[in-house]
């Protein structure tokens, strides 16, 4: 077992040699995360880890792959996507050009799951989705639009549970264990690596999603990216979190009003 | 239950696990818990991932206590009944702060009853008890060992009296557990601290 201490050296190595700002992380998960690949690469001991992670740059982008945390599903919570999809899509709906970032969008099945919404809105050719994460290798699978078979169930499920009306299956070709959705979604959409430790805004937008990703973050943290967002929403626009997360934390709290039960503010 | 009793530290924390066959027995301790109990008591129970907040809501109706589905960061307050929600994990960010996590499922489950114990025995260690319930996979057993480890009391549900046995009797065999107990002698364990 690796000890607090230990992973305090391991985000001071991080840092001074390769720049990676691990110092807002909450600590009770990123513990079990360095404790799991420790366990999963085998190491003999903590001092054989750290050796590997400062000298060996290509352990860095395993190390940073696994530490961050990559389990998302299409049309998670789907009655977040039914809000959505209700009353939070049309209100954007007027706008002549609609812009939406994902912060944190892993390997993107979000991300698909908001471009199915609004193309079935009719708003996709007049939107463009900005999806970005810390992580590069992610992104590169998101880009793709492919995703195992096994989960299409489920994610079948969900979507007629979010409100949705079509065939699922129309909306992507099966290929051996794996599918691969639509060209078109793809087209509409802009993938590429953002930091929210540290990096700062790049765009306003009309509905920001970030699931899933702050409970990593401790409250300063969370804190710095929510006035981020602030400063990357329009007023009347969204910000989408988490269904256990909550800005009830933040600073610029007061000029938002939740959406009625859903994890859904409104900028005032 | 032993006689020989160890003087224990102050109990701030009783994390209750459990798994299939186990919601009556959490409601029957939750509502049976005295008002003025000093420990926090946080409850973590594998359940179907699209369940709303009704668990919550049985809790709170039958608890003089206040009855709290977890949310990321929440303080943790004595006296109050915490539920982990489903599909996360339940951590503890340091001692009276919570944190969620939503990373592979252990044990086939999220949240994991041994992701809570192992958290709580770094967080709270020999201040902590743990108690096992019936179900019908081996999630809890590692946790209970951790709990053991960090001098915190384990307990697990007597087998003769749980619905599912399995759980509570993989954590006897593999782990240090200090009480075998039924329901009413988990409650009068708890109100005792």
């Amino acid at each position: 077992m690796i000890q607090d201490e230990e992973v305090e050296l391991l985000i001071n190595d991080l840092f001074e040699l390769y720049g990676y700002d691990f110092t807002g992380y909450s600590r009770a998960s990123l513990k079990r995360r360095v404790n799991r690949l420790f366990i999963l690469d085998s190491f003999p001991s903590f001092a054989e880890f750290r050796y590997r992670l400062t000298v060996d740059s290509s352990y860095l982008k395993r190390f940073v792959e696994e530490i961050t945390v990559n389990v998302t599903e299409m049309f998670r919570d789907p009655l977040f996507y039914k809000t959505l999809r209700e009353d939070v899509i049309p209100n954007i709906a007027t706008k002549p050009f609609i812009r939406i970032w994902h912060a944190g969008c892993s390997t993107g099945e979000e991300v698909f799951s908001m471009a199915i919404l609004l193309q079935e809105a009719n708003l996709l050719n007049k939107a463009l989705i900005y999806a970005t994460d810390i992580n590069p290798n992610v992104l590169e699978k998101a880009r793709k639009g492919i995703f195992p078979l096994s989960q299409m169930k489920q994610y079948s499920e969900n979507y007629i549970l979010s409100g949705g009306k079509q065939d699922f299956s129309s909306y992507y070709t099966a290929n051996y264990d794996r599918v691969k959705f639509d060209e078109s979604f793809a087209t509409r959409m802009i993938f590429s690596t953002h930091n929210l430790v540290c990096d700062s805004s790049f765009n306003e937008f009309d509905l920001i999603l970030c699931r899933n990703v702050l409970i990593y973050f401790d409250i300063p943290l969370q804190n710095r990216v929510f006035e981020l967002f602030d400063a990357s929403l329009d007023t009347l626009s969204y910000l989408a979190l988490g269904s256990k997360e909550t800005m009830k934390f933040s600073g610029v709290t007061s000029n938002y009003k939740q959406f009625g039960k859903e994890k859904i503010w409104r900028k005032m | 239950m032993e006689e020989n009793v160890i003087i224990h530290p102050t109990c701030e924390l009783v994390i209750i696990g459990g798994s299939s066959g186990s919601l009556d027995i959490v409601l029957k301790i939750i509502s049976n818990i005295r008002k003025d109990i000093s420990a926090a008591i946080v409850v973590v129970v594998h359940r179907k991932t699209t369940s709303d907040s009704t668990l919550s809501e049985l809790l709170s109706v039958r608890s003089s206590l206040p009855v709290k589905e977890v949310e990321d960061k929440d303080t943790i307050l004595r006296g109050t009944v915490y539920l982990a929600p489903p599909d996360y994990h339940l951590l503890f960010e340091k001692k009276h702060i919570f944190a969620l996590d939503y990373s592979e499922k252990v044990n086939y489950s999220r949240p994991s009853i041994d992701v809570t114990f192992d958290s709580a025995a770094e967080a709270y260690g020999s201040n902590t008890v743990a108690i096992l319930l019936s179900g019908a996979n081996a999630d809890g057993t590692n946790g209970l060992k951790a709990i053991h480890q960090a001098s915190g009391v384990t307990i697990a549900q007597s087998p003769g009296t749980a619905s599912f046995p399995y759980m509570p009797e993989q954590a006897i065999l593999n782990a240090p557990v200090d009480y075998q107990m039924s329901v009413e002698e988990m409650i009068e364990y708890i109100n005792g601290k």
